[in-house]
């Protein structure tokens, strides 16, 4: 501005913080139902200990990429995947990379909270005693640590012995945010986590995984714009099972470089 | 408005042109208090210049509106990229216009002492160097009618012609005053009336960088030359700001 002269002296960035390890590789990805080209040559790296929210609208393909990570494709006869997912320097497509040992790296929460109808804390160790074999206290621990992480321990902790299902919508939520941490995963998957939810649990779960970028990588897939804006780092926007753009949220959100993606998030979409 | 498609909810749409009507109506009616209180100045006409002051309640009346407009926008439309940096650029636009008002006012409030003081000679430089603000102004509005960074960016860089005819004025009421005290009183307020127009051509050059920014969305910073030399031969001990 001419208007002021001030010192030229340069600030520091607003946030510098230092180049992430990229935990997931995505190499020219393809998928499909059946005969149906969902997914076509993406290319994308997700850093570790960042949250990366996919937007695009509904069939671009967001949450099919979201479940080649963690292959629950598989769980259906006529969907396949082409390409390379790189996970911790392997290919998790490759045929032998082991499907239970790679869901226990990659957790996952649905769109709809999905407790199980058990009790709380039977919901929270039912994953841990499917991969290890604890003794009592060790597990009560585990479970302990698991619903703090997910902030739902101070709501919970009298009630463990209840019905999962007895929660809210939003403490249901963040239950199965407390299942997926207590297996200890490298990555989480949120698959529009908060769409059924209010606005006040919608903030719980967001501030929650703010706090949970500390151990881990996130990748989050919304319909709502703000929420990608709010809680994410990186934004991948998708159309028509294409990568159309991937960068940093801020640049994303203020002077994205390709038109889609501009007439997307401003509401200019035919 | 930024990309041609417009909008799927329309009515944003017509929240975004509304923004730009008021700050383009705000602008011209900027130009025109500038032209108004030049021509009060030659004719020596109080009435007239009374007039020219109170008439920028109009223009501070637009710039309320146009902040709340803004932040209306913010509130319930949550514009992103392009529609982010329009609201924005509105916003700052507006409050440069509103000074530029405010410029003008006190251009045509100095009128009313100044017809009361014997006529100056350098009074006909204040005009060329109103047109040349004048110009700039309307320019630069034109430029964000048609959202044009590259006419924003030639306003931004014509400056200079400004801030060398306001030197050259400066200079010229300087050997006034050394030559006849008498006329110091007079040529005092056109100083001050001229730093007021050379202030306006600075306006705008802050409305012409919103706009690149508006358009392009990087922020329009290059070196950019300065013709204003009065700070120098005059009090050399301050040194530059």
């Amino acid at each position: 501005m001419t208007s002021t002269n001030a010192s030229n002296q340069e600030l520091p960035p607003a946030a510098a913080p230092p180049v992430p390890a990229m935990r997931i590789r995505v190499r020219a990805l393809d998928f499909f139902y059946g005969t149906t080209r969902a997914l076509s040559n993406i290319n994308l790296d997700i850093p570790d200990q960042r949250i990366t929210a996919f937007i695009g609208p509904s069939g671009c393909g967001k949450s099919t990429l979201l479940r080649v990570f963690n292959r629950m494709y598989e769980l259906y006869p006529d969907q396949r995947a082409q390409g390379e997912v790189i996970v911790d320097g392997e290919n998790i497509l490759a045929p032998g990379s082991d499907v239970a040992l790679l869901r226990a790296k990659i957790g996952m929460v649905f769109q709809k909270p999905t407790p199980f109808p058990m009790s709380v804390f039977d919901n929270v160790a039912f994953g841990i005693r499917l991969y290890e074999r604890l003794p009592k206290a060790e597990l009560t621990d585990r479970v302990e640590n698991a619903l703090r992480r997910a902030a739902l321990w101070d709501e919970v902790k009298d009630k463990l012995a209840r019905s999962g299902l007895s929660l809210s919508g939003g403490q249901q939520q963040r239950l199965c945010i407390a299942r997926s941490i207590a297996v200890r995963p490298q990555v989480i998957l949120f698959d529009e986590p908060t769409s059924a939810l209010d606005p006040i649990s919608t903030a719980k779960i967001e501030e929650l995984m703010r706090e949970l970028t500390a151990d881990y990588t996130i990748a989050i897939v919304t319909h709502n714009m703000q929420q990608a804006a709010r809680v994410s780092d990186r934004v991948a926007f998708m159309y028509l099972g294409e990568l159309i753009e991937c960068g940093d949220t801020e640049k994303i959100f203020t002077n994205p470089d390709r038109k889609q993606t501009e007439d997307y998030i401003t509401g200019r979409f035919g | 408005m930024g990309t041609n498609q417009e909008h799927t909810i329309r009515s944003y749409d017509t929240e975004l042109a509304r923004l730009t009507t008021e700050i383009v109506r705000m602008g011209e009616l900027a130009a025109a208090q500038l032209e108004a209180a030049i021509d009060v100045v030659e004719r020596r006409d109080e009435r007239a210049a009374m007039r020219v002051v109170e008439n920028d309640d109009a223009i501070d009346a637009l710039e309320h509106e146009t902040s709340h407009d803004v932040v209306r926008l913010l509130a319930l439309r949550a514009p992103m990229a392009r529609d982010l940096r329009e609201v924005f650029a509105a916003l700052r636009i507006a409050a440069d216009i509103e000074r530029i008002g405010d410029y003008a006012a006190n251009v045509a409030k100095r009128a009313i002492p100044l017809s009361m003081a014997a006529p100056v000679a350098p009074a006909r430089g204040l005009r060329r160097l109103s047109e040349l603000a004048t110009a700039a102004v309307r320019k630069v509005l034109d430029a964000y009618r048609s959202r044009d960074a590259q006419k924003a960016h030639e306003v931004w860089d014509e400056d200079v012609h400004l801030d060398e005819a306001y030197t050259g004025l400066f200079r010229e009421l300087l050997t006034y005053m050394m030559e006849d005290p008498r006329r110091i009183t007079a040529c005092t307020h056109l100083l001050f009336m001229a730093k007021n127009i050379e202030r306006i051509g600075d306006h705008a050059t802050n409305i012409a960088e919103n706009v690149w920014f508006a358009v392009t969305g990087e922020p329009l910073q290059a070196p950019r030359k300065k013709g204003d030399e009065t700070t120098e031969p005059v009090m050399p001990h301050l040194g530059k700001p």
